[in-house]
């Protein structure tokens, strides 16, 4: 019975080496955190996943303690969340948390936290910002004065991406997150893979048009798989209005939430004015619109009459690795079935 | 993917993984400079001419000359079997023709491949000692298959990695690294002239019989064009209608001019794509399709993962998804199709290719499944042949260096080779009509080593013309310590600057797939009288 202890109250068991958070989430108990990002070396910045440990002096950092036999933890006791408030209002305090003008409201940790532990942002007296938005590239704002200083940035740039780009800058109430030299990041070392945007649990970095979208809460996302390269990463097209407005990492093999710069900001195209809308048909020498119905007769009609006058074999189908699966099956049978030639391949190694 | 930190060593090859695969760079970094938690951490070897991104976390950066791998590889073999480093039960129970390849690497002494491919000598035993140090994994892209010896490089690193016993084990293994999303899919579903769904011979007559008795129809036998030879039979009119789907050969087809006289040559071009490409512009119908936010399907990734791809959006105006266009034609050239979704196509496909036949739908809901997946209870197969190889035995090949086609001379004197930049995707005709990408990297460029520049009397973002024997185009100059002096590279996804002006086609005998990567060049700045 050496490996349990009590989880406000219930008997819990765990394995050597899981900390007091891991303990937690397994068992469904949820531990409130801002700066613990999962397969990163925990660095118990933010306070906000202390807990009460029977005998302990002090309020533990649950994402860094690991599990003791017989322990006895409260996750929830009068003390935390006294705790967890203060810590709450000192973090609004700190910034412009102004909810109705940001991007990330309903998608911010830092605001699901002050509704549930009742903080109001008034306690303290607010911060002016110490450092201007660096809007410095097309792809993401970093709004410094919605900054908690929690770090995923950092450890996602650097543990997960291995990009390095960001840490931690100056000192004191001038701390800022910067990139080498505290140049804009449009002209670090950053390669836009975003997964600081997708990590951030607040506001600080944001879309660089996300004025001009839905906010994140306000769309549908569709599972998919990223249409460029042959890594396959499993996104979220964020809908709405029939538009895809944002896509994100989706948190499974292969990806496990890691985009890169065209995955995640390369979907424009899906919207441009220059997409094709109508089948085109050469008449006198220019290709004008027309009807499926036209369209396929042209085709349906001129394949024929190669194939009759020549041999189905002095017709080619190049099929496409852009393609579904689904897709170049038909192709093929296409090919072979109904135009009756094994002259089909794809572009790939043209 | 996952499995590269398992790895002991990881040998990448021709692949300017940062750039085309991002994510599993990332993954390949993680595991070289954090490791697992365990604190086992992988080892690097990293092998271009370029100095790609990835080569700062190499323990070991090879530059051999462009066109000179399979002298480099084999030399890495030498080594091993001079020293005894290899694999031998592995080899004695799972190989066979191990004296072929004795022989054919005999001559590769580290001194001979010095001489061949300017790695110094003790840097290849070094690198050899180093991937036969332990469990290794091999990642190569285009930059070993775009040769005229593309599949003797593959075949070459096949050899190294049977006889360290690295194919069909955990952390081990040759990993080919697809361009393209669904390269992959496009080949599984037989999208080759020789191979019908799932890798059957499309020669054979009992495979076709099989096909034949699915679809209810008589296979054609004769054999197929590759893409390259439909090329050539377009020009010489034995070819006379393509239908094109989803792709830009005006820009990606090496030797351009060439392509243009193929196209000109054609009576009938149908092309179906999402845009008015360089390509379409020739055609005599063009089909408006659907883009991957649009349909419902399957894509399977570069480790044989099938995964879905679904519908978020409706296609624009009259667009419609490329099954749907097709299923219409080939019903309009009597052919009583009958399909009402993607996911019936997918339950004939699973009839059909015995490597499919246990994926469904419903089974891809949460998570992709790896092919060979063989009945509807079997989980997929992560990795190939860890039961052993399909044949029975691994084989080695006795393969021999074959110089470039084409070798810089006193007309030509620099190297070029081709390849893609981080923002840009293939022809450029999604990624260049999505503003941010468009504003990072916007224009075409040629990059080069400082000395070269100064040579040239270029300085950095001056315009230089490039010249080959095929075409010349004129581009900004990108002085970069990437560059290996006497080698340029460009990015072939700018269609006002294509890069395939200058590409040769010259092709690997075998594969078909042209000499992307090596040819001769000549460059001189551009001077406003000469524009
Ligand atoms: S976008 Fe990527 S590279 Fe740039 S700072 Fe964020 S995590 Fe780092
Ligand atoms: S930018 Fe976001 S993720 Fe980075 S430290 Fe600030 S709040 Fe945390
Ligand atoms: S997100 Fe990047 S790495 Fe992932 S599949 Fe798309 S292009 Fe490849």
């Amino acid at each position: 019975m050496s490996n349990t202890l009590t989880l406000n109250g219930a008997v819990c068991t765990f394995t050597p080496g899981e900390t007091i958070l891991d303990v937690a989430r397994r068992n469904h108990v949820d531990i409130p955190t801002l700066c613990h990002l999962k397969d990163t070396v925990p660095t118990g910045a933010c306070r906000m996943c202390l807990v009460e440990v029977k005998g302990a002096r002090a309020l533990v950092a649950s994402c860094a303690a690991p599990a003791g036999p017989g322990m006895e933890i409260e996750t929830e006791s009068q003390r935390v969340v006294r705790s967890r408030k203060m810590n709450l209002e000192l973090l609004l305090a700190s910034g412009s948390h102004d909810c109705l003008l940001c991007p990330a409201s309903g998608d911010c940790t830092l605001q699901a936290l002050a509704f549930r532990y009742g903080a109001g942002g008034t306690r303290f007296a607010r911060r002016r910002p110490a450092h201007a938005p660096d809007a410095s590239n097309p792809f993401l704002i970093r709004d410094f004065s919605k900054c908690i200083l929690c770090g995923r940035c950092v450890q996602a740039c650097k543990e997960v991406q291995v990009n390095g780009a960001i840490d931690y800058g100056y000192r004191g109430a001038a701390t800022k997150i910067v990139t080498r030299n505290d140049l804009p990041l449009g002209q670090s070392d950053c390669v836009f893979c975003g997964e600081c945007l997708q990590v951030c649990p607040v506001g600080a970095i944001a879309l660089a048009d996300a004025r001009k979208k839905p906010r994140q809460c306000d769309m549908t996302a569709v599972r998919s798989t990223c249409a460029y390269c042959g890594v396959g990463c499993q996104v979220d097209l964020h809908v709405r209005d029939n538009v895809v407005h944002m896509v994100t990492g989706a948190d499974a093999a292969p990806n496990h939430g890691s985009l890169c710069v065209k995955g995640r900001f390369g979907y424009e195209f899906i919207r441009s004015p220059e997409r094709l809308t109508a089948p085109l048909v050469r008449r006198d020498g220019e290709l004008v619109p027309a009807t499926w119905e036209e369209a396929l007769d042209v085709v349906a009609e001129r394949l024929g009459q190669v194939k009759a006058q020549h041999g189905a074999d002095a017709v080619g189908v190049l099929t496409s690795a852009r393609c579904t699966n689904e897709e170049n099956y038909l192709i093929q049978k296409f090919a072979r079935a109904v135009v009756g030639t094994n002259n089909v391949d794809h572009c790939a190694r043209l | 993917m996952d499995d590269v930190a398992n790895a002991d060593v990881v040998l990448i090859t021709g692949s300017n993984i940062t750039e085309n695969h991002p994510v599993l760079s990332a993954a390949l970094k993680r595991a070289v400079r954090h490791g697992r938690p365990d604190g086992h951490r992988a080892r690097l070897i990293v092998a271009d001419p370029r100095k790609v991104g990835i080569s700062r976390h190499a323990t070991i950066w090879m530059r051999p000359t462009p066109g000179t791998d399979v002298a480099w590889i084999n030399g890495m073999a030498h080594v091993i079997l001079r020293e005894n480093l290899h694999d031998a039960a592995y080899v004695a129970e799972r190989t066979e023709g191990l004296e072929a390849l004795r022989d054919s690497v005999a001559s590769f002494t580290p001194e001979y491949v010095a001489a061949v491919t300017g790695i110094p000598a003790e840097q290849v035993e070094a690198a050899a000692r180093l991937y036969a140090s332990g469990r290794a994994l091999i990642y190569y892209c285009m930059g070993m298959t775009q040769h005229v010896s593309g599949t003797d490089n593959v075949k070459a690193l096949a050899n190294l990695a049977m006889l360290c016993g690295n194919i069909g084990r955990v952390g081990g293994g040759l990993n080919p690294l697809r361009g393209q999303n669904n390269v992959q899919g496009a080949c599984d579903m037989g999208g080759l002239p020789d191979k019908l769904p799932g890798y059957r011979n499309a020669a054979d007559a009992s495979a076709r019989q099989s096909v034949e008795n699915a679809w209810g129809t008589v296979l054609p036998d004769t054999p197929g064009m590759t893409s390259r030879a439909m090329f050539h039979a377009m020009e010489t009119g034995a070819m006379r209608a393509l239908y094109l789907v989803g792709e830009n050969p005006m820009v990606s087809h090496a030797n351009l001019a060439h392509a243009e006289a193929c196209f000109d040559a054609l009576e009938f071009l149908v092309v179906q794509d999402i845009f008015l490409t360089e390509t379409a512009m020739r055609a005599d119908v063009v089909l408006p399709s659907a883009c991957f936010a649009e349909k419902d399907g399957t894509f399977t990734n570069t480790e044989r993962r099938v995964q879905r791809v679904r519908k978020a959006v409706e296609a624009p105006g009259e667009a419609r998804a490329d099954w749907e266009i097709i299923l219409d034609l080939a019903n309009r050239m009597a052919a009583g199709w009958r399909y009402d979704a993607p996911e019936d196509v997918m339950r004939e496909i699973a009839r059909v290719t015995p490597s499919y036949a246990g994926i469904t739908y419903a089974r891809l809901e949460q998570e992709g499944l790896h092919w060979p997946c063989p009945d509807a209870g079997h989980g997929g197969t992560p990795i190939l042949h860890a039961e052993g190889f399909l044949r029975g035995r691994g084989l080695f090949h006795a393969v021999d260096f074959v110089p470039p086609a084409e070798l810089p001379d006193a007309e030509y004197p620099f190297i070029l080779t081709t390849g893609r930049v981080l923002y840009q995707y293939h022809t450029g005709t999604m990624t260049r009509k999505s503003r941010g990408l468009a504003a990072r990297e916007g224009a075409c460029f040629v990059e080069m080593a400082r000395e070269d520049a100064r040579d040239l009397g270029v300085a950095d973002g001056g315009m230089v013309r490039v010249a080959s024997r095929r075409g010349e185009i004129v581009v900004a100059v990108r002085v970069s310590p990437k560059a290996m002096p006497g080698t340029v590279f460009i990015p072939f996804h700018f269609a006002e600057a294509a890069a395939n002006r200058l590409t040769s086609d010259a092709a690997d005998p075998v594969a078909g797939i042209s000499e992307f990567k090596v040819c001769a060049v000549r460059i001189a700045p551009a001077t406003a009288d000469s524009e």
